[in-house]
């Protein structure tokens, strides 16, 4: 193959690469609500309850609400690539990082009325429980070779009260409105905070794997564990990273998920939010087996899923009925995007062409 | 079809992106007789082979099979097998974390309910009837790479069968084996089962088989019957011109000195958790020495001690001069030694990565998580191997698991060239190498001698090594039993060594 032909990008380059199936959903998805409606898209500048100029619309919340889950991605897609296997337990650990945050901020009392504590420290310790909760799955996964959906789901299932128990199980609030920023908006900036958070997230994890060897290390871990061994590579070392790396990510989510509601509900808060994490990465058409992957189809496959949940509730689906007509979707996105399938379908149009070519 | 053929491909064609794998080959087997397929690493042996047994659907071109009307089309190796077809692939496809028995009869069950007890009476009467050193209970994991592939060959073997297919059956086979292959062929081509063969040793294809078919960048080049085509004349047909005389490196051998008293790397008391026993062993400047012994008798464990691939439990270890402490592969690697695997699937590819990331992945570790090399530096250091080993393939970026068997040998060898260590140790190098390359790699590694570094060579053709070698350490029993230099490297004395004495008859 001449050196030209390989730098020029054809079409059937995006069919063949990862970022079809999100690229594809997402055409699917805007032509779909196109029909129903192109009001969907409308965006609008309005004046929020304190008094800040703010965007608004669709669009926006997909961008605002999808930043958790985009963060998320970022580890679960490097947990997955290295050890072939997922963790359970972000729910529960962002519950345990947005508990200790408020712990700090709150002080003894449950419902102060300054923040005792500046927010910097309060993210660190936050920083710190979640890395200490990725550090303990890590080593469970990298050390003891439990495979990862059993190992993290000691924290799936304890999580929740170790966060209830941190803060003696009460309902701690927050009054400073300075605190609301990090899941609403900053006075001044029309775009939503989480979405500034998650784009800086999404820069510094490219900023990494440009300078340093995480992706490379991590695939091929994920690939071969007994080759990169005897290439000099630490299996039990990347392995353990990729979960601390995850707590990172945990933390920023807790942060933002408290701020939201300057509070915490310990049962509900990031509910059932690792499956999304998991689809993400899946969306992305990542191998849930570990090994090879592509972070921005990861980071993508979070805001389809979002995407996806927005438009069902714009066609009034109630919410509880929502997890069903998603599931439904993603199962047709997924089937589409195997392997099997693709090789049917690049099979049938070949036999099509061949046999127009034959007639002709 | 023709009289006694049981199989017949006629103008095949198969296109991987970017490589055109065959392009209209013609092929045909007849019955009763063993049919040797030849060419070079990439010339499409395996994929001949795999659009046969319907692991590939072919582009163009049919295939006609004795006892079937018009072309019969292979949907997938399951219904090659009910068509008689039975293969051997040439990277090993039995599960390792099942044990013997399983892998022997797993996907030909009748479907009727399992009975252990006589699974595993059969296999075991399998295994012995073949002298395979395995029980049916064991885990094919534990099992070495030569007694996985004898499994395979017995597992092929045993399901009735009018085609035979053996895909490099004998690269990990040391000769004892290799013989108890060729009488096993030889009784099933009494019986009339058309074999295809592929191998990369000349000896031998003229020692069992009746026919060659030899293709070339994808292209059939001819068959020939086997006393029309002299070996010079085969090689030349493989690789498309005349080759430089295979067996005289030796002469080379004269101008290299391995007497440069330095020592490089010394070891005393050596021990690994892979159930050697404790050995020493050191090598100099600028030497190639080699381990030699039967199969299992610890030559790939007491390499691995070296390089700190298995637990290393005691020993001595000098480098240099110097006292070092190795234990971990990346302190051997930080110490100047790099290692060659013997099992190139399991140890050695990182399948889904491409040819660059595979072939810089070593020097990348030592230099560093935070210093990645640029990406065109990484393109300058893959086409520079590439072009030095003559990898065949579509791009740097292909995957290494889409190239041919050598081919990726090629890659990791390449990989560890980059590294540049001043002591290599090469735990069958050549494996499934062409013999043009062969040749080519063992001048490498003389080469590399003469610039004054030291190799460790590993081999199990005998020949290789004496080619290659001026000292052999002599195993048996995982344990060091002798060393052979100057006037004692010849084959009979290596053989009386590792008998012990007496020359085997
Ligand atoms: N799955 C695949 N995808 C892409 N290319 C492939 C694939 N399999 C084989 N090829 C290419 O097809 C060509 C022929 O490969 P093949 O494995 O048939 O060679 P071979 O003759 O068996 O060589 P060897 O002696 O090294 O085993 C090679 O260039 C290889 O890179
Ligand atoms: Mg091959």
């Amino acid at each position: 193959m001449s050196p030209k032909a390989k730098k020029s990008f054809q079409i059937s380059d995006l069919f063949r690469s990862q970022m079809m199936i999100p690229v594809i959903a997402i055409l699917l998805l805007t032509i779909f609500n196109l029909i129903i409606g192109p009001s969907f898209f409308n965006i609008r500048l309005e004046e929020n309850n304190l008094g800040n100029a703010v965007l608004s619309g669709n669009l926006i919340t997909i961008l605002d609400n999808g930043s958790e889950l985009a963060i998320l991605a970022i580890g679960m897609t490097l947990v997955t690539a290295a050890s072939g296997g997922q963790d359970i337990s972000v729910g529960a650990t962002i519950a345990i990082a947005g508990s200790a945050i408020l712990k700090i901020l709150c002080g003894d009392n449950p419902h102060p009325e300054t923040m005792q504590a500046p927010i910097i420290l309060a993210f660190l310790v936050g920083i710190l429980a979640a890395m200490a909760c990725g550090a303990f799955n890590g080593i469970l996964v990298a050390y003891f070779k439990i495979q990862p959906m059993v190992a993290t789901l000691i924290l799936f299932t304890a999580g929740r009260s170790i966060a209830a128990w941190i803060n003696n199980n009460e309902l701690p609030i927050i009054k400073d409105i300075e605190f609301s920023y990090f899941g609403g908006f900053i006075p001044g900036i029309a775009v939503p905070t989480p979405f500034l958070i998650a784009v800086v997230c999404v820069i510094v994890i490219f900023l990494v794997m440009k300078f340093t060897n995480l992706g490379l290390y991590t695939q091929s871990v994920g690939i071969n564990e007994n080759a990169s061994k005897l290439i000099g590579l630490n299996p039990v070392t990347i392995k353990f990273m990729t979960f601390v790396i995850l707590g990172v990510c945990v933390a920023v989510c807790g942060l933002i998920k408290v701020s939201r509601i300057s509070s915490i509900n310990y049962s509900v808060i990031a509910k059932d939010i690792e499956m999304d994490a998991i689809l993400a990465v899946a969306l992305g058409g990542n191998a849930l087996s570990g090994g090879k992957f592509s972070m921005a189809a990861s980071i993508l496959g979070a805001y389809v899923i979002q995407y996806l949940t927005t438009t069902l509730y714009r066609m009034k689906v109630p919410a509880d009925a929502l997890p069903a007509y998603k599931a439904v979707v993603v199962i047709l996105l997924v089937v589409l995007s195997a392997p099997t399938v693709r090789e049917f379908f690049s099979k049938r149009s070949k036999k099509l062409k061949t046999t127009r070519r034959g007639v002709a | 079809m023709k009289e006694h053929a049981v199989l017949e491909m006629k103008n095949i064609s198969k296109t991987f992106p970017g490589v055109r794998a065959l392009q209209n080959v013609d092929f045909t087997l007849c019955e009763g007789e063993i049919h040797a397929l030849m060419g070079e690493n990439g010339a499409g042996k395996s994929t001949l082979i795999k659009v046969i047994t319907g692991v590939y659907d072919k582009d163009n071109g049919e295939a006609y099979l004795a006892g079937h009307e018009g072309p019969v089309t292979v949907h997938s190796p399951q219904e090659a097998q009910k068509l008689g077809i039975s293969t051997v692939y040439q990277e090993i496809t039995l599960c390792p974390n099942l044990s013997v028995a399983e892998n022997m009869f797993i996907g030909r069950g009748s479907g009727a309910g399992l009975n252990w007890k006589k699974m595993n009476a059969d296999t075991n009467r399998i295994l012995q009837s073949l002298d395979i050193p395995a029980k049916a209970n064991q885990q094919l994991g534990s099992c070495s790479l030569a007694v996985q592939q004898m499994i395979a060959i017995a597992r092929a073997v045993d399901m009735e069968c009018k085609v035979l297919i053996l895909d490099e059956p004998t690269s990990s086979l040391d000769e004892q084996e290799v013989k108890k292959l060729f009488n096993l062929m030889r009784d099933l081509k009494n019986k009339g089962v058309g074999i295809i063969f592929v191998t990369h040793f000349l000896d031998q294809v003229y020692e069992v088989c009746d026919k060659i078919t030899v293709l070339r960048d994808g292209k059939l080049v001819g068959e020939y019957e086997i006393k029309d085509l002299p070996r010079v004349q085969l090689v030349a047909k493989m690789l498309g011109k005349e080759m430089d005389d295979l067996s005289d490196i030796k002469g080379e051998q004269g101008t290299y000195t391995s007497d440069r008293s330095e020592v490089v790397y010394e070891a005393e008391g050596l021990q690994s958790n892979a159930g050697i026993r404790p050995f020493n062993f050191h090598i100099n400047k600028g030497e190639v020495n080699g381990f030699t012994g039967l199969l299992g008798s610890g030559r790939s464990e007491c390499v691995r001690a070296i390089f700190g691939a298995d637990r290393v439990l005691h020993g001595k270890v000098k480098k240099n001069g110097k006292e070092v402490h190795i234990h971990k592969p990346i302190e051997a690697m930080k110490n100047g030694i790099a290692y060659l695997p013997e099992d190139r699937k399991r140890d050695g590819i990182i399948g889904d990565l491409s040819v660059r990331e595979n072939i810089i992945l070593a020097l990348q570790n030592l230099k560093g998580f935070f210093k990645p090399f640029s990406k065109s530096q990484t393109y300058k250091f893959a086409d520079e191997y590439i072009k030095l080993l003559d990898i065949k393939t579509a791009s740097a970026d292909t995957p290494i698991k889409s190239l041919s068997g050598g081919n990726q040998q090629k890659v990791i060898v390449a990989r560890w060239l980059l590294a540049n260590p001043d002591y290599l140790i090469l735990d069958e190098p050549t494996r499934g190498i062409d013999v043009g390359t062969k040749v080519d790699i063992q001048k490498l590694v003389l080469q590399l001698a003469a610039e004054g570094k030291s190799v460790t060579f590993i081999s199990s053709e005998t020949d290789e090594m004496l080619r290659t070698c001026s000292r052999l350490i002599v195993m048996r029993d995982r344990q060091v039993v002798g060393e052979l230099s100057g006037e004692d490297l010849t084959q009979n004395k290596i053989m009386s060594t590792i008998a012990g004495g007496e020359a085997k008859s």
